[in-house]
């Protein structure tokens, strides 16, 4: 089974905080791994840890193939085919949601501004937002500019999306459309990495969920088996909390 | 003659005004070239080292913020003094009006690059990690998302000091330097009336009212949507 993200025996200290010690994480090509855990597990900086946003103290991570560890990897090259979205969407506010998108495909990517902006239309196409290509995010709603920033990261045809809790800063009433996006890009292939609490995006979509608490990966399974039957006391006692809500 | 008669004959003179209006705007000339090559290189190169700054290298940035430090404690006219009369002894002999360009655009200089380098800090890290996530290098990151946005935010300090700091044009007056209140004064010496330095006043208004005006609509021109 061909691997798009290999990475083993990650640690990061934060000074004397010991964050992660010692995760493994094996995605396969269209897969959909989705991580939970409660605030400070360090599923964030483990995530972060898989485009190097996040220099691991320790281990490897190999994306389609190429050690990001390496001092010979070109980092903005390999960055390429990771996307990641963030928390609180990151848009760049002095451009349109075409700027936003065609930036990295005319910097990085080395396309033409008439190329970039056919492939970022088609980009913002696929997020629903054809219409509100020359809005500045400051015009478009919270998931609005969620999905921009879903597009500015898949308009570089990415192997893999890293989702940093994609949602959790949106009203209640726009979380489906972002989700709705996510399931789709997930219908068509994408490998992924979502560090969510939307556990009912998780039983529809992933593959398997990840239960993580102080640095450590406690258990991994099936959305069913993790979120009906955990074997084990911590992921019992998080989920039951979290269901609750 | 009345008070008000006296007043007006000193410094509203309609004879000495008409002599001398030649002179003041040939400082007016003077003093448009000074204050532009003051502000082009000032502000170049107080960005240039902002941007340097930003680059992290413990050793340049102490030194850079060490020499920052000095030119916004030294007094403009001292440091005009200083390179005037202090470089000759070191076989070098800048002009009164090099003098003072040298010493108002270093600073310009150490003003600018505080302004610049608040503006890059106070963008946000989210910024940064969303560009750099896309492959962009250190520099692209800097050139398109950072410094944009900075620079719009240092607008309005930007333009108060720097209007602020091209009046000190007028200091070159002690080193002879023939802007317009040097030429104002010398008028005012040949002509044993102030009325010169009413025109001059006149004149800084002319040059520097504008600035004020451009300084403020930039301001709202600047200003975006969050």
């Amino acid at each position: 089974m061909q691997l798009v993200v290999e990475a083993r025996g990650l640690h990061k200290h934060f000074g004397a905080l010991h964050v992660l010690k010692g995760v493994d994480l094996l995605l396969a090509e269209r897969e959909l791994v989705f991580v939970i855990g409660p605030s400070g597990s360090g599923k964030s900086t483990l995530l972060r840890c898989l485009n190097r946003l996040e220099e691991p103290s320790s281990g490897t991570v190999r994306v389609d193939g190429v050690d990001l560890l390496d001092p010979r990897t070109d980092i903005n090259h390999a960055r390429q085919r990771i996307g990641m979205v963030f928390q609180s969407f990151n848009l760049y506010p002095h451009m349109t949601a075409l700027g936003n998108v065609t930036l990295a495909l005319r910097k990085v990517a080395g396309k033409s501004r008439g190329e970039a902006d056919e492939l970022g239309r088609a980009a913002l196409a696929r997020v629903g937002l054809a219409d509100r290509a020359g809005h500045t995010p400051g015009q478009l709603s919270g998931g609005q500019q969620q999905r921009v920033a879903i597009a500015r990261a898949i308009a570089l045809e990415p192997r893999v999306m890293l989702f940093d809790e994609p949602t959790s800063a949106l009203d209640p009433e726009l979380v489906g459309s972002v989700l709705g996006v996510m399931l789709n890009l997930r219908e068509s292939g994408m490998a992924m990495v979502v560090v969510s609490h939307e556990m009912g995006f998780a039983r529809n979509a992933a593959d398997r969920v990840l239960f993580m608490d102080e640095g450590v990966i406690v258990e991994q399974g099936t959305p069913a088996a993790i979120f009906e039957a955990p074997a084990h006391e911590r992921t019992r006692a998080f989920v039951g909390k979290i269901q609750r809500h | 003659m009345s008070n008000w008669e006296r007043f007006v004959e000193t410094f509203f003179n309609a004879k000495v005004m008409a002599k001398y209006l030649p002179d003041i705007a040939y400082g007016m000339l003077i003093t448009v070239e000074l204050a532009a090559l003051v502000i082009i290189s000032g502000l170049a190169a107080g960005l240039a080292l902002a941007l340097l700054r930003s680059l992290g290298l413990r050793p340049v940035n102490l030194l850079i913020v060490f020499v920052v430090d000095l030119f916004r404690a030294l007094p403009p006219l001292v440091i005009i003094v200083f390179i005037y009369f202090g470089l000759p002894s070191v076989d070098l002999s800048p002009s009164g009006f090099v003098s003072t360009w040298l010493s108002l655009t270093l600073v310009l200089m150490a003003f600018s690059e505080e302004i610049f380098w608040a503006g890059i800090t106070s963008i946000a890290k989210g910024q940064w990690e969303a560009a750099r996530s896309t492959g962009l290098t250190y520099g692209q990151t800097l050139m398109n998302v950072v410094l944009p946005q900075a620079l719009r935010l240092t607008i309005p300090p930007l333009t108060n000091r720097t209007i602020a700091i091209t009046k000190g044009t007028a200091l070159g007056t002690v080193v002879a330097v023939s802007e317009i209140l040097g030429m104002a004064s010398s008028a005012v010496s040949n002509s044993y009336n102030p009325s010169p330095l009413t025109l001059g006043a006149l004149a800084y208004l002319i040059l520097f009212f504008p600035m004020v005006v451009f300084g403020r609509w930039l301001e709202t021109r600047m200003a975006w949507k969050r």
